[in-house]
């Protein structure tokens, strides 16, 4: 058991590694993922299986949609910026 | 207040917290022991109040208080969300007008995984007192299982299944009808939030008295308020645009298509 827990920590700390070390916010929505189910696993080997399942809810599917769709609605607005196509466009 | 003002406000604060945490630490318990206090006291209640889920029993019976208070949270940033996503005066409404191309497995897997998904989340909710899960974990099982008809199918899918004032209002009653619920306990001539209703036997559906009430009502605000939470997203992210730059055409369509995991809610072209 305790060989499982310190595979489930080693992963948390690698990924969570990872989500740090990306850098372009839509690679950190997935890789926040990621962590999501990592966090998961972690919490189902230290039998709190009702936090596992919150955690995977929110921190695998929840946050890292809205994170997405902030990021869509950010970007759009600076491609519109960067062109700022008119109505004489049409 | 000028730098070295704040770092004098701010080491002396840091010092005594890494001091206070380094006591903690040392005197913690060592890590998979068999000692815990909290549990010593917390199975008991639960048993006395027949709650199988002993997590359940001290999120919803011992310490309701404090679910309430998680449950007002999101309640709040769910209304504060909407308040900073609803549509400026210079943002008109753009409808996706078409939609794109789906990949098939991924339709099939998402209508194939709706149904069982969103009978996963009741189960979770309903059950909630028995096995692990409950009303939170339920309803983000249920908010976000809605949201596989939009990866298999459409927007206009999704919306049709997801009239959002119907979800405004479950919120807001799930909320409000926590709090009742406590008050009928204090009229009834327990204490607020006290369980009052009767214990049942232990590990069957009806039982744990106002665990399995409490834990439903929070699945329908936790439910409706993530659904509504990631309505604002969507209409801010597909539906709103600056005056100006609206009514689609192919030039939009250009505009939009650089994300091309979204090709199947936005392929907007001209009709």
């Amino acid at each position: 058991m305790t060989v499982i827990i310190a595979v489930a920590l080693t992963l948390v700390a690698a990924i969570g590694a990872v989500v740090v070390g990306t850098h372009s916010p839509e690679r950190q929505a997935v890789v926040l993922s990621m962590f999501g189910m990592a966090l998961t696993v972690l919490f189902v080997t230290v039998q709190a299986p009702d936090v596992a399942l919150s955690q995977l809810g929110v921190g695998a599917a929840l946050v890292p949609l809205m994170v997405m769709l902030a990021i869509r609605r950010i970007r759009r607005d600076q491609r519109g910026e960067a062109r700022r196509p008119g109505k004489d466009e049409e | 207040m000028s730098e070295r003002g704040r770092l004098a406000v701010y080491l002396p604060a840091a010092l005594a917290l890494a001091a206070l945490l380094v006591l903690a630490f040392l005197r913690m318990p060592g890590f998979g022991g068999t000692v815990h206090l909290y549990r010593d006291l917390a199975v008991p209640a639960a048993v006395r109040h027949v709650t199988a889920n002993v997590v359940s029993a001290v999120n919803f019976d011992q310490r309701a208080l404090d679910t309430l208070g998680e449950e007002s949270i999101l309640l709040g940033s769910v209304v504060g969300a909407a308040a900073l996503l609803r549509p400026a005066q210079r943002e008109s409404e753009r409808r996706p007008r078409r939609t794109g191309r789906t990949l098939e497995s991924t339709g099939l897997l998402g209508y194939l995984l709706l149904p069982v998904t969103l009978i996963v989340g009741f189960d979770v909710v309903a059950h909630g007192h028995l096995t692990p899960g409950g009303g939170f974990q339920g309803g983000v099982v249920l908010a976000t299982g809605i949201h596989l008809l939009y990866l298999a199918g459409s927007y206009r899918a999704l919306e049709r299944l997801r009239p959002v004032e119907v979800f405004d209002a479950g919120e807001a009653l799930g909320a409000g009808m926590f709090t009742v619920l406590g008050l009928i306990g204090v009229l009834a001539g327990t204490a607020f939030l006290q369980n009052f209703l009767p214990m049942g036997s232990f590990g069957s559906l009806f039982s744990a008295g106002t665990v399995p009430v409490l834990n439903a009502l929070v699945g329908v605000e936790v439910a409706c308020g993530a659904v509504v939470l990631l309505t604002h997203f969507f209409t801010e992210d597909l539906t709103v645009s600056v005056a100006g730059r609206e009514d689609g055409g192919d030039r939009d369509r250009g505009d939009r298509d650089g994300n091309d995991r979204d090709g199947n809610d936005q392929g907007g072209e001209e009709e």
